[in-house]
């Protein structure tokens, strides 16, 4: 029989009551949903962030082990004779050190504070243009012999940053106070790391903020790509050497691109697991309203369920009546659920990438909403479960009498 | 040999049943010891005042309730052996039932109470769309198809009864006191259709109060009191 058509009447009938039941569900599941798309696109927006800074290269950086950038007053900072030393190791193709400093820029009356970045000199410089895969947008990229000049992240040209104008090639910034010629901007990486960072030539860098020889990272090149893990061993034990440390007491960090990946993503993960947990917890207080509503309902069509049966509804098809209308409760509580927790997630992601200057799109992922939908439905329907028994159960006769 | 011929005959017995409630710590016994036989085609009255058992008797005789003691059989099956889903599809098929307050599925229209007992027996869609449709003409309730319960009067509201209990072409017709909520004219308009539908050959058995109206339409009258029967009588109609 159509018990679909049955529940939709009883249901309509119900009115608030219904949509009252429907709410515990929908919370929950709009919780879920949101979230989870969310989470997913800060995923990628985090993951193309890290794309950027290339996934071929091994990153070293002496411990307290803070990932990116600055603020990193460690203990023993690796230096550009460590650089040195890991280029010789026959595992490594190439090692640069990198510089990341806080500072101020000064432009149009407005001061931000940012990041600055070194660019070394000779080969190096070709080594860190390809890593980072760097190609002017408007005007040139430092040169071996520049001095007194910078080039610039994407957001500065689009004024992204906060001065309230465009900076263009050929505009002087001041930085730490001292005046630079911007000769270029970089294109858009949409890594807003990346796309927030001011470049200068590693001398004036270490000058202006007297930086001395320390690094905050140093980039390492595999001679073999497919064996990260063997230049990772390598750099350690030579490492470990130099710094006179034992294995499991070291002062350094080596990690491979997948390994920092993966370590971002299960930071990602441990949120969207508390996320689903507090989720539960609402659709689990939203199927007892499903019961409940379910209960009363019985109760007040114990009438109905006489009728029905005495002119012919088995037990199974009184349950099912029940069951399926309490399931429909779920699923309607769900879809409206799914509904508004996609338009909050999309329009949650479109908010984080513009504030990190991503441009990741959201996916609208029909697995998580058939998924949801279909748990939806479960949920109530199990929520029916005693409810629809106990209507299954009723004497004809009795239930007749109302 | 000729209980036998009885049984042929018999569409509905009740061998000596017994309904008893429990009331705290008293037994109420609703209907005490009793023996009805229904025939194939016979219009059969239950009389009595209010407490007589006569409802609880109806029950028994549609399969609602089962007896404390005792057996009832349809046809040759003693059902109170079986159980509720059993009895459940026993009645479907073979028992159409009309009540005094009408119990009209009211979320449902006239159409879809009418086609209801159909579905709940599996019969296609088509096939008891058809039935359903033939039923309401026949019932004059075609134009109140697409009505619901609360938009009809009293007396097309049993009429829609009568053509739900119709649906499955049930043998057996019961109706508990179906004149009860309705005037006069309306109430004679109803019992004069189950008059028609006994012609056609299908057994009516209604529950009433009122001794004129056993008396006038029922052919065979079971008088109960005090939950036993007092008498049993049989009424000579003109044809």
């Amino acid at each position: 029989m159509n018990y679909f058509k049955f529940a939709y009447r009883n249901l309509k009938k119900k009115g608030i009551r219904s949509y009252l039941t429907l709410l515990g569900i929908c919370i929950g599941i709009l919780a879920i949903v949101s979230l989870i798309t969310l989470g997913n696109g800060l995923k990628a927006a985090v993951s193309s962030q890290f794309g950027v800074s290339s996934t071929e290269l091994i990153s070293v950086q002496a411990s307290g082990g803070n990932f990116g950038p600055p603020g990193t007053d460690t203990v023993n900072p690796l230096t550009f004779s460590d650089v040195e030393e890991i280029k010789k190791l026959s595992s490594v193709r190439e090692a640069v050190g990198r510089m990341i400093v806080s500072g101020k820029l000064e432009f149009n009356n407005k001061v931000v504070f940012g990041y600055a970045m070194n660019i070394p000199e000779g080969d190096d410089r070709d080594f860190v243009y390809n890593q980072i895969e760097a190609k002017a947008i408007s005007g040139r990229l430092l040169e071996d012999g520049d001095s007194g000049k910078v080039f610039l992240g994407y957001n500065f040209y689009a004024d992204k940053v906060g001065i309230g104008k465009p900076i263009l090639p050929g505009n002087t910034v001041k930085i730490q106070d001292k005046s630079f010629e911007v000769v270029g901007i970089l294109e858009k990486k949409g890594s807003f790391i990346m796309d927030n960072l001011v470049f200068m030539n590693e001398k004036e860098l270490q000058s202006l903020f007297n930086n001395g020889d320390e690094l905050n990272l140093i980039a390492v090149l595999p001679t073999d790509k497919e064996n990260m893990d063997k230049t990772k061993e390598d750099v350690e034990r030579l490492l470990r050497g130099i710094r006179g440390v034992k294995v499991g007491s070291e002062d350094f960090t080596v990690s491979t691109p997948e390994a920092s990946l993966a370590q971002i993503n299960s930071i990602l993960n441990a949120i969207q697991i508390f996320v689903i947990l507090v989720a539960s917890i609402s659709i689990f207080i939203g199927a007892i309203g499903i019961i409940n509503t379910m209960t009363t309902s019985v109760l007040e069509r114990k009438k109905e369920i006489g009728i029905m049966k005495a002119i012919g509804a088995t037990n199974n098809q009184i349950f099912m009546q029940f069951f399926v209308e309490s399931g429909i409760l779920g699923l309607i509580g769900g879809g409206i659920g799914i509904f508004l927790g996609i338009i909050i997630g999309y329009f949650g992601v479109v908010g984080i990438n513009n504030f990190i200057g991503g441009d990741m799109l959201p996916k609208i992922n029909f697995f998580l909403i058939f998924f949801s939908l279909l748990g939806s439905f479960l949920i109530g329907a199990l929520a029916g479960i005693l409810p629809a028994m106990k209507a299954a159960k009723q004497n004809p006769v009795d239930a007749l009498r109302g | 040999m000729k209980k036998q011929e009885d049984s042929e005959k018999m569409i509905i017995h009740l061998r000596n049943v017994a309904k008893y409630y429990e009331m705290g710590e008293n037994i109420v016994r609703a209907v005490d010891d009793i023996s009805i036989d229904i025939k194939r085609g016979d219009f059969v009255a239950v009389m009595g005042p209010s407490g007589s058992g006569k409802s609880t008797a109806m029950n028994l005789i549609g399969s609602l309730d089962m007896p404390t003691k005792g057996h009832i059989f349809l046809g040759e099956e003693d059902i109170s052996l079986l159980d509720e889903s059993e009895l459940a599809q026993i009645r479907g098929k073979n028992i159409g039932f009309i009540f005094q307050q009408f119990n009209l599925i009211p979320t449902l229209t006239v159409f879809e109470n009418v086609v209801l007992p159909m579905t709940l027996q599996g019969v296609p869609q088509y096939e008891r769309e058809e039935k359903a449709e033939k039923i309401l003409h026949r019932l004059d309730l075609w134009e109140r198809r697409n009505h619901y319960p609360n938009q009809i009067s009293g007396g097309q509201q049993q009429r829609v009864a009568i053509a739900r209990a119709l649906a499955n072409d049930p043998e057996v017709i019961l109706a508990d006191e179906p004149t009860g909520n309705l005037d006069t004219k309306t109430g004679l308009r109803v019992m004069d259709f189950l008059t028609d539908l006994n012609k056609e050959g299908r057994t009516i058995v209604f529950v009433t109060h009122s001794p004129e109206l056993a008396k006038k339409y029922a052919h065979t009258i079971y008088w109960l009191k005090d939950g036993k029967i007092e008498k049993i009588t049989k009424e000579r109609k003109k044809e």
